[in-house]
This record gives structure tokens, C-alpha cells and sequence, in this order.
């Protein structure tokens, strides 16, 4: 079967065919007035298309996403103090908009299911003309939506997504991600572990039964078997599971002396509050004090399991307690106008609608090939990171790591984790082609 | 026409109209207006009415003619979906054979879950339908995941074999497409300030719904269909008379589940992805919800409310808060805030309740769904005219 690949333009063609026999014809088509990519901004105005969870188990991320996204607005379109513009390292955003077009938005809910997501985004490109979609808070919802923009060629920025997959073997040439992945939560926390811990310690995992359960469980047992750890068990628990006392106990009998938990947000909460409730964290194995690790930790999980996560070691990727200019004056912003301070995912979806900014006013071109080529291999200060790079080979960002651990003494509601090391990048960043999967080459649609 | 009396015949007639001209129908406001945010003609959507159309259709076909309440319809269209996209991944990104085998592996499938479920009704047979479509959930959420993709879902990858399509170009991905038409591609047509969007993907679907809504048609008025709905008003007095009912129950099962899988390997086509909480149980509950919203055991009600369904998720989910600014701007502030603050919780992402609201409002008024509707406001024109012919309004009884 030979397959002819019929574009927009070949089917215009036809049309005229048919508009000879006496149809009429199609008198304008939207890719063809532009300039050659898909939802191409003719107007004073460019939509983005911002996609958050706003029901089901993540609403509470989502909600913090949306307060971020337009905050990054209002300072894009010259409103607010400018926030993270003044002390980000490129200078290419005037506070007019981004390419002097006013930036407006459209929002949608993902209800945490790729269908309810790739459904929204779909309405933005085709209904709204958004030009770049951004958002999500989890791994499933990024890598659908991700493939859609890469089909319907429009740029995607990823929020909260953990997984491997986002840009390991899911990677696509129109997706970006600036959230860190398990990788980088295994290689940070290792070392902490190894350092408070010892390195003989015999680990028991309770893993969320999907695949960012599975990445999260891989990459940490590799980099602290890596250290001389063992692994004595892993079992996976459905991620629907509420309660987990029947989990826990055999881990008393398992001989283990750490217990790993791969959940994330509400079963984080629990296994926690369970593990604590049967009292592992005043026994004594091997000779040892028990101990528990979360690898993903979020303050929203924190302020969930309450005074159970003092104490416990985990990672995150950025929190609002740090004390660089970035950090101190996203904060600043944030706070001024909500009232409280941002969440980890706050920060990283305003970041990613900063970074696509810059990337369009460098490139002058809301092109997503142009966009692709300006945020590849890009290095960037000041958004509270420290110096970051977005890796071009997977469209990545490689960037520190916090270790934090549960705070013993919190002074507010939101003070409940703090930072026991900055894990520099060196240690975290990998080979972009551990984890398979191809970019491809990006694709401006129409 | 088509072996139909007239009036079915001008039904299908109706529907082949509406789906062949929706882009102009659903897209009744300019573009740029204030209204245009609730225009529905845009591909997607379209595509979305007409596939979950077809699933209502099939769903009806056993809830609306047996009375049988399957509570786990969206496995069907789960499996077929997944059936769907392996075709695409090994054999071709051609439409075709992906969903003809999304139609029989839905059907076998079916035919597995309904031999052992329909040994027993009522309620029984609901809950034995929800647990087959909760296991499937789960199985290809985390079980089954080097088949199923697991959370992350399948999609077409550029290593994948498709042993009948030649390789790529370079830099291409791969679409779906039929003989080479691209699913995705569409030319819009510019009216004035009106857009219309006509997209190949929406008429690939909508002509699988229109055959869909054919075979129904005959299905209802054929003798298969009478025997079904024979079951519906008294399966013991069938049974007593000494006729087997299993095997009529159990083929409007699997014709049911096949119409189900169609619709699965139809929305692979149109969007080439599939993940597992497309066989959640509230999957399996929105296609109830459509079948009685529209009118369960009417031809038409169930396309109606999975019309309904999906214009809510779609456009009033995305109704935020500015908007709502905009919309009463034009009050003092107080005021505006008000409204905006009793509006708000019924838009936006509180559409679930106001779905919730109307559904109420149809079974508490409407029991027949807005099917029934329809008709009463039918009838009320109707009864006009025989009381203009006599000048009382009333007929004179004879003596």
C-alpha cells in the first residue's frame, strides 16, 4: 500500500478540483494566511492554552498551577513587580507582552485522566488557537498531551511530571520539561541516605502501582544499592488503596530496617500516617533505628501527613524557603497577591511560561521549530535553581536537587520541610540515552 | 427507502442531515463575538458527538430494548481502543484495519463477559458487568502495562513496526489516515466572519455513525428486536412459554459490545492515543447517563444526550472565572461580583453539578429524557389543530 501524504494544502487542491464540477470553493484557509505553523498569531493577542487538573485527586496542585500561570501573565503583559523577570539572566522579555502581542489565556481541566486532557487541549489548538499548551500534574496526563502537541505542532511545557518516561522514552521534539525526574531523586538522595543511615542497610519499598511508581522504585534502589544497600522486597500497592496496614506489617517481619515509599499526594499520605501508626519509626532492627524515605516529597503532601513527616528524608524540586534572589523574589510576588506562599509546582509552571517567553522573544518567532531551537541547549540563571540547562538531547533540565527532610519544629503551616543539602547537578545529570525513546524532529503543523 | 417505512426513513434522513452539515450548525456564532466561546464546531468536539453517539446507540440497543443495565459498557470501548492501536503500531496507520479489529476483539470480548454475566438480571448482572469493567480497568492500569502502556497509555512511536507502511520520511510522525487522507487535516472555510471547520476525521466518523444508526434502526423494528423487547416487559412468562431467552440476551450483548468497540477504535482514529481510565467505572456510568438523559429505548435519545454530555464537559468546564467578569462587566462592581460568586460553583469545573441539575430535572419531569420532551412540545402544536375546527375547543359527544 503505498501511502501518499496528503497535507492541508493537497487537499485545498482537491478542493478546486470539486470547485471546477460547481462546488464552491474554500476561499481561505487559516494555516495558509501565516506564516507556516500551526495557530500562528496574527492579532495584537497570543493564547496559550493553560491545562491543569481542577477536579480529582490533584485539584489542589492544579489550583496552584492556575494562581502561577496567571501571575506569569500579568508579568509578562508588564503588570505585578515583573517577579522572576528582574532577576532571570536573559533580558529578552520588556514586559510588553511576548513579541509586543498581549498574552491571553485560555484555561481547561485535565481531570487528571489523558482523555478529559488531550480532549481540553485539543479545544485550545483547534477552537481557541492556543500556540503552546502548558500544565498538568502528572506523568500519564504529560506524556499524552505531550504527543499531541507534537502531532498537532504546538509547543508543550510540562509542569509537575516526575516520571522518567516524560522525557526518557516518551520524549518528543515539541516537549519540555523543567520539573526533575526519579532519576535525579535517586542519585540526590542516596548519598544523603548513605551519609545519615549507614551503608548497611536492608531497604523494603512500597511502590505505587503505575509507571511513575515503577521509575521512582527503580532509580532509587539502583543509586542506593549503588552505595551497598540492599534490596530485601518491593511490592507494589494499587494506587486506589487507601489504607495500608496490610502492607506494613510484613514489613516488620521482613527484617528490613528502611522502608521506601514510592507514593505520591494522597497514597503518600497515608502509607505514611500508616507506617507511623504501627510504631516502625520507634523500632529497633539489625540493631538499627527503622527508618522511612519518601523520594517525592510536596509541601501540599506534607501539610497532608501532618506531624508524621518529621524527620523524614525526600526530594523536591524547588521550595519557597530558599534564600537565592530568584527564589526570594518569586516568593515576594506570589505571596503578595495570594496570600501564601507557592508550592513546588507553582514554581515550576511559571518558570516553564517564562522560559517560553524568553525562548519566543530570542528566537523572534512563535515558530515552534524556532522555540525548540531557542530553549535547546539554553542555560539560564536566576529562576531559583541556581544555573540550569536545558538539555537539548532530551529536552530536559538539569539542574540542582534539595534533599529535605520533615521539620522537627515547624514555626507555620507552610514551614514544614527543610532543606538538609542542595545536590549539585553534577551529581544528578545521566546520559540522555539510558532510557531509550527518540525526539524525533519537531513539527510546526499545518 | 433502504427497506424503512417513511417515518424511520425521514428520521435517518434528519440524521444524515445534521451530521453532514454540523460544522455549520454547531458554529452559529462569528468568530471573535462574545457568543463564539460557545460554538461547538471545532473537529474535535464534533468528532467526540459522534463517537460517543455510536456508544450510546449500542449501549440502548441492550439497556434500551433487554432492560439489561450494563454498568461496564466502557470496557468494550477500552478494549476495542486498545485492539485499535496495536494495528496501528504493527500493521498500518490506515484506519481501516484497526477498526474492523477493534469491532471483532469488543465482540469477543463481549461475548466472554456477557456468557458469564448474563446468567443472572437485575441488579445482579449490573454489578457483575461493573466488576468485569473495574478488572479490566485495573488490569490494564498496572498489570497488564507492557500491553496496555499502563498509566502512560499507547501511542504510535516512530520505531514501531507497521509492517505495511513504508518507512517514514524523515522528520515525519506517524498519522492516521485512510488511503493516505491525514484524520487530522481539515480546510476551513471563511463566511463573512463566520468560520466553518471541515475536518475528514468528523466525516470518517460521523458515516460509521449514520451506518451505526441504520443498523439500529432495523435492529428495533425486526423481529430480533421485538423478541428483545418481549424480554424487557416479562422474561419469566417468555421462559414459561417455552422459549429460550439466553441466546437473544446474550447477541443483543455482543452487538451492543461491538458498537461499543467501534466507537473505541474510532476515537484511536481521531486522536491516536489511549489510556486506561477510559474503562473507569464513571466511563461505564456517562454512557447510562446519556442513554436515559436522551431517552432510553427511543432511536434518537441516546445521540442526543451523548450530545448533551459532551457539550457540557467541553464547554462549560472551560467557562473561568475571567470570563464571567467579562460577561457582567457591564454592572456596578458589587453586583458583578455578586453574580459572578453565585454563577461561578454552576460553571468552570462546577459543570458536574449543573450536568447533576439537568438530570435531576429530566427523570423527576421528563421520564421518557429529552426525547419525550420533544415530543410534548410536539403534541402541544398538534392538539391546536383539532380544536380550531370545532369553535369550543371541545368535541361535541355523539348522542
Amino acid at each position: 500500500m503505498s501511502k501518499t501524504n496528503l497535507t492541508r494544502r493537497g487537499l485545498i487542491k482537491t478542493g478546486a478540483v470539486a470547485g471546477a464540477a460547481g462546488l464552491t470553493l474554500p476561499t481561505y484557509l487559516r494555516a495558509d494566511g501565516h506564516s507556516g505553523f500551526t495557530n500562528a498569531p496574527t492579532g495584537s493577542t497570543v493564547t496559550l492554552g493553560f491545562n491543569v487538573p481542577q477536579s480529582g485527586p490533584y485539584a489542589d496542585e492544579g489550583a496552584d498551577e492556575l494562581r502561577a500561570y496567571e501571575l506569569a501573565v500579568e508579568h509578562l503583559n508588564g503588570g505585578g513587580d515583573g517577579g522572576l523577570m528582574n532577576t532571570f539572566s536573559s533580558k529578552a522579555l520588556q514586559g510588553n507582552g511576548i513579541l509586543g502581542k498581549k498574552v491571553e489565556y485560555v484555561t481547561g481541566d485535565t481531570q487528571t485522566k489523558s482523555d478529559a486532557a488531550r480532549a481540553s487541549a485539543r479545544s485550545m489548538i483547534e477552537k481557541d488557537g492556543a500556540v503552546m499548551i502548558t500544565g498538568g500534574s502528572s506523568s500519564g496526563v504529560a506524556v499524552a498531551v505531550q504527543a499531541l502537541c507534537q502531532e498537532a505542532g504546538v509547543i508543550f511545557m510540562a509542569g509537575l511530571t516526575h516520571s522518567n518516561d516524560t522525557t526518557g522514552k516518551d520524549k518528543k521534539a515539541n516537549g519540555f520539561r523543567h520539573f526533575f525526574n526519579s532519576y535525579m531523586s535517586g542519585a540526590a538522595l542516596a548519598p544523603i541516605l548513605a551519609n545519615n543511615y549507614g551503608t548497611e542497610r536492608k531497604a523494603y519499598h512500597l511502590t505505587a502501582d503505575y509507571n511513575w511508581g515503577y521509575t521512582t522504585e527503580e532509580a532509587v534502589r539502583n543509586s542506593t544499592e549503588a552505595m551497598g544497600w540492599e534490596t530485601v522486597a518491593a511490592v507494589k500497592t494499587p494506587l486506589t488503596q487507601t489504607d495500608f496496614s496490610s502492607y506494613i506489617a510484613p514489613v516488620l517481619q521482613s527484617g528490613a530496617d528502611v522502608l521506601v515509599l514510592n507514593h505520591y499526594g494522597g497514597n503518600m499520605v497515608n502509607s505514611l500516617t500508616n507506617a507511623v501508626q504501627f510504631g516502625l519509626r520507634e523500632k529497633q532492627v539489625n540493631g538499627k533505628n527503622f527508618e522511612i524515605v519518601v523520594p517525592l516529597y510536596s509541601r501540599l503532601m506534607a501539610k497532608g501527613a501532618g506531624a508524621n513527616v518529621k524527620g523524614i528524608f525526600g526530594s523536591t524540586n524547588w521550595h519557597w524557603s530558599l534564600q537565592d534572589e530568584g527564589s526570594k523574589a518569586f516568593v515576594q510576588s506570589f505571596g503578595t497577591k495570594y496570600g501564601f506562599p507557592p508550592s513546588q509546582a507553582a514554581h515550576t509552571c511559571y518558570v516553564q511560561a517564562l522560559l517560553y517567553a524568553d525562548a519566543v522573544e530570542r528566537a523572534g518567532s512563535f515558530n515552534p521549530c524556532a522555540v525548540g531551537e531557542a530553549l535547546s541547549d539554553f542555560q539560564f540563571d536566576g529562576m531559583g535553581n541556581g544555573p540550569t540547562l536545558y538539555r537539548g538531547e532530551d529536552h530536559q533540565c538539569f539542574k540542582d536537587v534539595l534533599v529535605v527532610k520533615g521539620k522537627e519544629n515547624p514555626t507555620s503551616e507552610f514551614d514544614l520541610l527543610e532543606i538538609v543539602e542542595i545536590t549539585p547537578v553534577s551529581q544528578v545529570t545521566y546520559d540522555a540515552s539510558i532510557f531509550g525513546g527518540e525526539l524525533g524532529a519537531c513539527n510546526p503543523g499545518a | 427507502m433502504f427497506g424503512l417505512d417513511k417515518k424511520h426513513t425521514n428520521l435517518l434522513l434528519l440524521v444524515a442531515a445534521l451530521t453532514m452539515l454540523a460544522p455549520f450548525i454547531l458554529n452559529p456564532f462569528p468568530e471573535g463575538s462574545g457568543m463564539a466561546q460557545f460554538n461547538a464546531g471545532y473537529p474535535d468536539l464534533m468528532q467526540r458527538f459522534v463517537i460517543f453517539g455510536i456508544f450510546a446507540i449500542g449501549f440502548n440497543i441492550l439497556f434500551g430494548l433487554t432492560g439489561y443495565l450494563s454498568f461496564g459498557h466502557a470496557a468494550f470501548l477500552g478494549v476495542g481502543s486498545y485492539a485499535a492501536m496495536w494495528m496501528m503500531k504493527l500493521l498500518t496507520m490506515n484506519v481501516i484495519p484497526a477498526i474492523a479489529v477493534s469491532i471483532v476483539v469488543a465482540g469477543l470480548f463481549s461475548l466472554l463477559v456477557g456468557w458469564i454475566s448474563l446468567r443472572r438480571s437485575g441488579i445482579y448482572f449490573s454489578i457483575l458487568t461493573l466488576a468485569f469493567a473495574q478488572m479490566s480497568y485495573a488490569l490494564a492500569y498496572s498489570v497488564l502495562t507492557p500491553i496496555t502502556g499502563g498509566e502512560t497509555g499507547l501511542q504510535p512511536k516512530l520505531q514501531d513496526p507497521r509492517i505495511l507502511d513504508g518507512a517514514l520520511e524523515a522528520g515525519a510522525s506517524p498519522r492516521a489516515n485512510l488511503f493516505g487522507l491525514e484524520m487530522t487535516s481539515s480546510f476551513e472555510w471563511s463566511v463573512g466572519s463566520w468560520l466553518f471547520t471541515f475536518n475528514v476525521g468528523y466525516y470518517v466518523a460521523a458515516v460509521a455513525m449514520l451506518l451505526s444508526f441504520y443498523m439500529a434502526i432495523r435492529i428495533f423494528n425486526s423481529p430480533f428486536g421485538m423478541m428483545l423487547r418481549a424480554i424487557k416487559s416479562n422474561q419469566q412468562r417468555m421462559n414459561y412459554t417455552g422459549l429460550n431467552s439466553k441466546p437473544y440476551t446474550l447477541a443483543a450483548f455482543v452487538v451492543s459490545g461491538m458498537y461499543a468497540g467501534l466507537a473505541g477504535g474510532l476515537m484511536v482514529a481521531m486522536d491516536t492515543q489511549v489510556g486506561a481510565e477510559r474503562m473507569f467505572w464513571t466511563a461505564s456510568g456517562e454512557v447510562v447517563l446519556m442513554t436515559i438523559l436522551g431517552g432510553a429505548g427511543t432511536l434518537i435519545g441516546p445521540v442526543l444526550g451523548a450530545g448533551m454530555i459532551k457539550y457540557m464537559e467541553n464547554i462549560m468546564s472551560k467557562i473561568n472565572e475571567t470570563i464571567l467578569h467579562q460577561w457582567f462587566a457591564f454592572l456596578p462592581d458589587g453586583i458583578e461580583n455578586l453574580l459572578v460568586a453565585m454563577v461561578y460553583p454552576f460553571i468552570g469545573k462546577g459543570w458536574h453539578l449543573t450536568l447533576g441539575l439537568i438530570f435531576m430535572l429530566v427523570v423527576i419531569f421528563l421520564p421518557g429524557g429529552l426525547v419525550e420532551g420533544g415530543q410534548r412540545i410536539a403534541r402541544l402544536f398538534k392538539r391546536k389543530k383539532p380544536s380550531s375546527d370545532t369553535p369550543d375547543g371541545k368535541t361535541t359527544p355523539a348522542e
